[in-house]
């Protein structure tokens, strides 16, 4: 009686993103003018990628029960420290902006698995901390990117596809495999599910834990440089402002728990899509920026509503 | 045989005063550093103790210490408010508005306003059960949404008249201090009382402790927890109704962030993210803790404003650290 009672709503939780992706792409078909171009296309999935991006790394961490709020603060260092080393060529810089990334989750990790802070707060200090030291960085100017390989970077297309779709495409089959097939993958799911259990299971809990918040750091400087080069400017003092929520509601409109124990990559690409789907529509109907803010906070608590009966037993 | 028993004895004392001891640290802590800070950047500096930096840092820490207050409940409750900040903003819209019908119309539509949202994260909390981090989360929008709706999209900011009197509380001193100011140190003893010598408060204390317990014990679970969120819904609207009032206008891009400046302000002071334990004197503490770094580092000159949030994110992070610490030592 109750598990026929409770299929619709299990359907709901597992399938409801789609869904509602399908109804939106639908309705926007037939009602929206130049919808279905190439060009609409490929302007909503460059504006999405960044947000995909932080949400891939994100839907790990929140995969361990934790969270990481300093995703914004981390794309602003990488888009800081990007124009400083662009002098030694392209490659250098940006692989100098995912160390900064990748220092920065070791400091998270290391507060969050071996200092056993709890991760709201970990991830906060950085948050707070991060945006000034990005500033600081910068001489709290912004910066305009004059060089060619970077600006190619943000507005060069291969075969059809923007290079920063295709870059979140790949980071998103990267993310798919490893949580999939890889023994990292196992551990993680297992150690969000019950980490007393995996600890006395006998696995690497601390070292999983940081190279999770490694990954989102490294992640987040990417998107820092992706978003930085669509920019062709540098500007740490507003680039990925408030990225964490957004990512954060693209992880749980697409059905991952913020209890931890499961990550599902292809519905936080879903949940991603749906909330830049939702904004593109009622702007395209000329409707304000505080509609579609009510409209995706009504969206949050049905999603959370629908994982409730996961996490509430 | 004796010999042991008295030697376990003595040692299980020495234990509990080195536990006492990191308790008392854990909870006490933000006072001594705030106090020690105040002693030297007064030596350090000639314009620290001035009557107009004190009056400044005063008035500067009230609006933040107001939402604080509230924020303190809802952590020691187990819970976290992310949505204050547009809350706060939301308030002060709400406050410029209604002052056109009178002050008291300009005081109670805040409060009613952002006592709504209040009640509407307790009950999704409460009775949805859903996650406090991520209705919040949702209310964040959601508020700052409404107040795009009622301000044409942020456009319009209305001015509150100079001689209303919600705009003299707000710009008023009392004693040489700024009025807020005074409410706010009415607000946080109320708040302690509350937290101490009331059923309410030793509930939601017990709630944050554990839920279950709270439950099986009897204690009104479902209502603390609405009354926690409805609490910190008020706070923030009369924290963002006074702000207004004090720049006599409802400026829509005030707010953000502040979620998190309270949070690290009631961290600092000795509330336990974890929820269970916590103290209201703290939180002040902390909220000044925060202000009078923010203060010194102007003081020094030589150094970037932008390093404020540096000093403040680290400070974060070293007071979690050892709180950790201390709390694994007084178990």
């Amino acid at each position: 009686m109750t598990a026929v009672a409770a299929r619709p709503r299990v359907w709901l939780r597992d399938n409801g993103v789609y869904a509602a992706i399908v109804v939106l792409v639908g309705y926007n078909l037939v009602f929206t003018e130049n919808f279905a171009t190439v060009a609409n296309l490929n302007t909503q999935l460059v504006q999405v990628a960044p947000i995909l991006i932080v949400a891939l790394g994100m839907a790990l961490v929140i995969g361990t029960e934790g969270v990481d709020l300093s995703v914004g603060s981390v794309m602003a260092i990488a888009a800081a420290i990007l124009p400083l080393y662009l002098g030694y060529g392209l490659l250098p810089a940006i692989l100098l902006a995912l160390v900064a990334g990748a220092s920065c989750g070791l400091v998270n990790g290391t507060l969050v698995a071996v200092v056993g802070i709890q991760p709201i707060v970990a991830t906060l200090a950085l948050l707070v901390g991060g945006r000034g030291l990005a500033l600081v960085f910068a001489d709290g100017q912004l910066k305009d990117i004059r060089n060619p390989a970077l600006l190619d970077l943000g507005a060069g297309k291969a075969v059809g596809v923007p290079y920063v779709v295709l870059i979140a495409i790949l980071l998103t089959v990267l993310v798919f495999l490893l949580v999939r097939y890889t023994t990292f993958g196992r551990q993680l799911v297992a150690i969000g599910g019950n980490r007393s259990a995996s600890a006395l299971a006998g696995l690497p809990v601390r070292r999983v834990l940081m190279t999770t918040y490694v990954i989102s750091g490294v992640l987040a400087a990417v998107a820092g440089v992706v978003a930085t080069a669509r920019l062709t400017a540098s500007d740490p003092s507003s680039v990925g402002n408030l990225y964490e929520l957004a990512a954060i509601t693209a992880v749980v409109v697409g059905g991952t728990p913020l209890s931890g124990g499961r990550v599902r990559v292809l519905g936080t690409v879903a949940g991603a899509l749906l909330m830049q789907l939702i904004t593109a529509t009622l702007i395209k109907h000329n409707l304000p920026d505080s509609a579609a803010q009510i409209v995706q906070a009504a969206i949050i608590v049905v999603a959370v509503y629908l994982q409730r009966s996961r996490t509430a037993r | 045989m004796t010999a042991v028993v008295t030697e376990t004895s003595v040692a299980s004392a020495r234990t509990t005063g080195r536990e006492r001891l990191a308790g008392l640290a854990q909870r006490r802590g933000s006072v001594v550093v705030l106090a020690l800070l105040v002693v030297v950047a007064s030596f350090s500096f000639d314009r620290f103790l001035t009557v107009g930096n004190v009056q400044n840092i005063a008035i500067q820490s009230s609006f933040l210490a107001i939402v604080a207050l509230g924020m303190t409940f809802v952590i020691i409750s187990g819970g976290i408010d992310l949505s204050v900040g547009s809350v706060f903003a939301l308030g002060g819209v709400l406050a410029a508005y209604g002052i056109q019908w009178g002050s008291l119309v300009g005081l109670l539509l805040p409060l009613v306003g952002c006592g709504a949202i209040g009640l509407l994260n307790g009950a999704l909390v409460a009775y949805g059960r859903l996650a406090p981090f991520i209705v919040t989360l949702a209310t964040l929008l959601g508020a700052r949404g409404l107040l795009l709706a009622i301000t044409d999209e942020g456009a319009t900011t209305r001015l509150m008249p100079r001689d209303a009197l919600l705009t003299e509380i707000g710009q008023g001193t009392f004693l040489g201090l700024g009025i807020p100011v005074w409410i706010t140190l009415v607000l946080f003893a109320i708040g302690i009382v509350v937290l101490q010598c009331t059923g309410f408060g030793h509930s939601v204390l017990a709630v944050g402790g554990s839920r279950e317990a709270a439950t099986l014990m009897g204690l009104p679970v479902v209502r603390d927890t609405m009354l926690v969120y409805l609490v910190s819904g008020l706070t923030a609207g009369l924290a963002g109704a006074l702000a207004a009032a004090y720049s006599a206008s409802g400026v829509t891009i005030v707010g953000e962030g502040l979620e998190l400046d309270a949070i690290a302000a009631v961290v600092i002071g000795g509330t336990l993210l974890t929820g269970g334990a916590g103290t209201v004197g703290g939180t002040l503490a902390g909220v000044l803790l925060l202000r009078v770094i923010q203060n010194v580092i102007n003081q020094v000159g030589t150094l970037n404003s932008n390093y404020q949030s540096v000093v403040s994110g680290a400070f974060l992070a070293v007071v979690v650290a050892v709180q950790a610490y201390l709390s694994r030592a007084s178990r």
